[in-house]
C-alpha cells in the first residue's frame, strides 16, 4: 500500500442486474473525514444505486462488485450479519421522501431510539432521553413532546430532521443523503442543507443531488456522474467555475443563475441519457456531445489533471476556457 | 398513504357516538331480517307434526299435535307471538325434547365455542407464520414448499380434510380418538380440520399485506438502521399489517361457526353444529330459529367489533385523525 490512506475509498464499483444490464459501471471515489462530496447527475445515472450499495441495501436482483473501504472496513460483498453491524452504526442514510421513509404507525422518538436499541446496550429510558437530545440537536423545538408524535403530525422539514437524527443516532463515520431536500419547500431546503453541513463535520458526507444549484452550498468536492460512470471530479470551486467535461458544462448551463435576469427558457442538454441496457460505443456522452470526434469512439478514462480534479474526456474544456 | 390501507378502514374513521349508534342500528336491523326470513322459510319446509307422531298415526292424531305446537294458528299470529316472546328472551320449546330452546343452546354452545376458538388460534398461528415466511422468502424454496400447502388447505372441503385426518391419526396410527368428546385430546382433530380453511385464508391475506408493506420505504429505513428480520417483522410489519389480518381473522371466526356444522357431524362433536343438523332434520322450528338468531348475532357483533377496533389498532386514527 503506497497510496495515502483515505477514509472512504470506493474502487471500481459496478452494479448489475441479472439480465446483464450494468447500471453502475466502475465508480471510483475517495473522501477524507469531514469532507462533503456531492454526487451529481441527471436522474437515472446510478447515484442512488451507488449509495445503496455502500449499505448493502440494493434492490432485489441487483448485485455489486468492486470495493468500498470505510476506515478499514470493506462494505461491498459482505454478508447480512456484517452489514447489520455496519448499517446505522458506521454508515447512516437520509432518504428523499421523509414521509414514506418513516414508519407511519410508530412515534418518531421511538424510531430514533431504535437505532440505539440495535447498536448499544443503553437502557430503554436512556435511549428515550438520547432520542430527545438528538431531536434537539437537529433543531426540533419542543422535542420531548414531538418525540411522542406520529410522522404525519410533523411538517415535511421536521420529518426530514427526524430522518437526519436517525441517520446520526449511531454516530456514523459515513453519512449518505440521497436528494434529502428534493421533497421539501424551498425555504425549508436551505435550513436542512445548513443542518447537514453543520452536523456532518466529523463524518464523510456523501450528498446526492441532481441539482447543480445546491452543490456550491454544501460540497467540498463534486463528482459528476453520467450513465453509471463518474465523468469529472474536483474541488467544488474549480468544477463550478471552470468545468472541464462537456457534460458538466452543460449541466451548469441548465442551472438558473440568480445574477442573470431570467431571459426566455433555460438551456437544456440536447438528446437523452442512454436507455437502460443501451450500449454506446466509446464515450457514453458522445451522442449528445458537440465536441465529439472519431477519437471519442474509444472510451476515455478518468484522468487526473493539475487542478486536483480528474476528467474522463478526450477533448475537455481548457482550464483557461470560459464555461459558457 | 390511504392506498396502503384496506378500503374497509375508511368506514371506521368517523368513530363518533353517532356513527357507533348507526352501526348498532344497522346490526339490529340485519338480525331482524335474517330471523324473519328463516321463520317463514322454515314453515314452507314441511310439517314437523308428521315427524313427531308414531308410525301409523291418524290424521286426527297429527292435527292434535299441530294444535299443541300452535301450528294451526295463522302464520301472522305465529310470527307476532314468536317476536313478542323473543324480545323477552323466550325462544320457545323444542318440539322434540320439550325443553326451552335456549337451554339446549346453552348446553351445546361451550363445545362449539371451544372448537371454534381452538381452530381460530391454530389458523392464526399457522396462517400468520406461513403468510409472513412466504412473503419474506419470496421466490425461495420456503415459498415453493409452503404455497402448495396453503392452496391445498383452501381447496380441500372440511369433510375431506376431516376424514383424511381420522384415517391417518385415529384409524392408522391410533394416536387420537376419532369421534366424540373425550377430554382435551379429542379437540385436536376437529379443530385442525376446522382450522384448515381459515388458515389458508389468513395465510393469503397475511402474505399479501406483508408483500405490500415490504415494498414501503420505511422498511428500507429500518434496514438502514441495522434492523434484522425478526425486528423488522415484530416492530414494523406487525402493526402495519394488523388491520387486514385481524379483519380476515374476525370474518373467519364467523365462518368457523358455519364450518363447525360439518366438522361436528364428522367427529360426532356434541356442539351446536350437530344440534343444527338434528333440529333441521326433525323440523324442530324453535331450536333452528334460536340457532340462526345466535349465529347471526355472533356474525354481526364480530363485524361491528372489528370495525370499531380499527380505531384502536391504527394509532393514526386514535391520535386524532387527519393527515398532514
Ligand atoms: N430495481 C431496479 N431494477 C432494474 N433496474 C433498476 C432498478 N433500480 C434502478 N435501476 C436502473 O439503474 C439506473 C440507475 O438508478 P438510480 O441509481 O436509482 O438512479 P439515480 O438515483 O441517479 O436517479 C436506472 O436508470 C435504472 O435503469
Ligand atoms: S470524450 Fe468526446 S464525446 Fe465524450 S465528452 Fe469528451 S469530447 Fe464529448
Ligand atoms: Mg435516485
Amino acid at each position: 500500500m503506497t497510496e495515502p490512506a483515505t477514509f472512504l475509498r470506493i474502487r471500481d464499483l459496478r452494479i448489475g442486474f441479472g439480465s446483464g444490464h450494468e447500471a453502475v459501471r466502475g465508480v471510483d471515489l475517495s473522501a477524507e473525514r469531514g469532507e462533503t462530496v456531492a454526487l451529481v447527475g441527471e436522474s437515472g445515472c446510478g447515484k442512488s444505486l451507488t449509495a445503496l450499495a455502500l449499505l448493502g441495501l440494493l434492490p432485489p436482483g441487483a448485485s455489486a462488485t468492486g470495493s468500498a473501504v470505510l476506515d478499514g472496513t470493506e462494505l461491498v460483498g459482505r454478508d447480512e450479519r456484517a452489514l447489520r453491524r455496519i448499517r446505522g452504526a458506521r454508515a447512516g442514510m437520509v432518504f428523499q421522501d421523509p414521509m414514506s421513509s418513516l414508519n407511519p404507525t410508530t412515534p418518531v422518538g421511538a424510531q430514533i431510539a431504535e437505532v440505539l436499541a440495535i447498536h448499544t446496550r443503553m437502557s430503554r429510558s436512556a435511549r428515550r432521553r438520547r432520542a430527545v437530545e438528538l431531536m434537539e440537536s437537529v433543531g426540533i423545538p419542543d422535542a420531548a413532546a414531538r418525540a411522542r408524535q406520529m410522522p404525519h403530525q410533523l411538517s415535511g422539514g421536521m420529518r426530514q430532521r427526524v430522518m437526519i437524527s436517525i441517520a446520526l443516532a449511531g454516530r456514523p463515520d459515513l453519512l449518505i443523503a440521497d436528494e434529502p431536500t428534493t421533497a421539501l419547500d424551498v425555504t425549508v431546503q436551505a435550513q436542512v442543507l445548513a443542518l447537514l453541513r453543520e452536523r456532518a463535520r466529523d463524518t464523510v458526507l456523501l450528498f446526492i443531488t441532481h441539482d447543480m444549484g445546491v452543490v456550491a452550498e454544501i460540497a467540498d468536492r463534486v463528482a459528476v456522474m453520467y450513465a453509471g460512470r463518474i465523468v469529472e471530479t474536483g474541488p467544488v470551486r474549480a468544477v463550478l467555475d471552470a468545468p472541464r467535461h462537456p457534460y458538466t458544462a452543460a449541466l451548469l448551463r441548465s442551472v438558473p443563475d440568480p445574477d442573470r435576469p431570467v431571459a426566455g427558457e433555460l438551456p437544456t442538454i440536447p438528446g437523452q441519457v442512454p436507455a437502460a441496457g443501451e450500449r454506446i460505443e466509446g464515450c457514453p456522452f458522445r451522442p449528445r456531445c458537440a465536441r465529439a470526434t472519431d477519437r471519442c469512439l474509444t472510451p476515455p478514462d478518468l484522468t487526473p489533471d493539475e487542478t486536483g480534479g480528474s476528467v474522463a474526456c478526450w477533448h475537455p474544456h481548457e482550464l483557461t476556457e470560459a464555461a459558457s | 398513504m390511504t392506498a396502503v390501507l384496506p378500503r374497509r378502514r375508511l368506514a371506521a374513521l368517523p368513530a363518533t357516538p353517532r356513527y357507533i349508534a348507526g352501526r348498532i342500528g344497522q346490526a339490529l336491523l340485519a338480525l331482524f331480517g335474517v330471523v324473519t326470513i328463516v321463520f317463514f322459510a322454515l314453515r314452507l319446509s314441511g310439517d314437523p307434526a308428521r315427524l313427531l307422531v308414531p308410525e301409523g298415526a291418524t290424521a286426527a292424531d297429527i292435527a292434535r299435535v299441530r294444535d299443541r305446537l300452535g301450528l294451526n294458528d295463522s302464520l301472522w299470529h305465529q310470527y307476532t307471538t314468536f317476536l313478542g316472546d323473543a324480545v323477552h328472551g323466550n325462544l320457545g320449546y323444542s318440539y322434540v325434547q320439550n325443553r326451552p330452546a335456549t337451554d339446549l343452546l346453552a348446553e351445546r354452545l361451550p363445545y362449539t365455542a371451544n372448537l371454534a376458538v381452538a381452530a381460530l388460534v391454530l389458523s392464526l398461528l399457522f396462517g400468520v407464520t406461513v403468510g409472513t415466511v412466504t412473503a419474506l422468502k419470496r421466490g425461495r424454496w420456503q415459498e415453493r414448499v409452503l404455497m402448495p400447502i396453503v392452496l391445498a388447505g383452501q381447496a380441500m372441503p372440511a369433510f375431506w380434510t376431516g376424514l383424511l385426518l381420522v384415517l391417518v391419526f385415529s384409524v392408522g396410527l391410533r394416536w387420537l380418538p376419532s369421534t366424540g368428546y373425550d377430554g382435551p385430546l379429542s379437540l385436536l382433530l376437529p379443530s385442525v380440520t376446522l382450522a384448515a380453511l381459515s388458515a389458508a385464508a389468513i395465510a393469503r391475506v397475511t402474505r399479501g399485506a406483508m408483500l405490500e408493506q415490504l415494498a414501503q420505504d420505511y422498511v428500507r429505513t429500518a434496514r438502514a438502521k441495522g434492523a434484522g428480520t425478526w425486528r423488522l417483522v415484530t416492530r414494523h410489519l406487525a402493526r402495519n399489517t394488523a388491520i387486514p389480518v385481524l379483519t380476515v381473522a374476525a370474518l373467519e371466526l364467523a365462518n368457523l361457526l358455519g364450518g363447525a356444522v360439518v366438522t361436528e357431524v364428522i367427529f360426532a362433536w356434541p356442539g351446536l353444529g350437530q344440534l343444527t343438523v338434528q333440529s333441521v332434520a326433525a323440523r324442530d322450528f324453535p331450536v333452528v330459529q334460536a340457532i340462526v338468531l345466535l349465529a347471526s348475532a355472533v356474525y354481526v357483533v364480530v363485524n361491528l367489533a372489528t370495525d370499531l377496533l380499527y380505531g384502536v389498532i391504527d394509532r393514526r386514527v386514535a391520535a386524532g385523525g387527519g393527515t398532514a
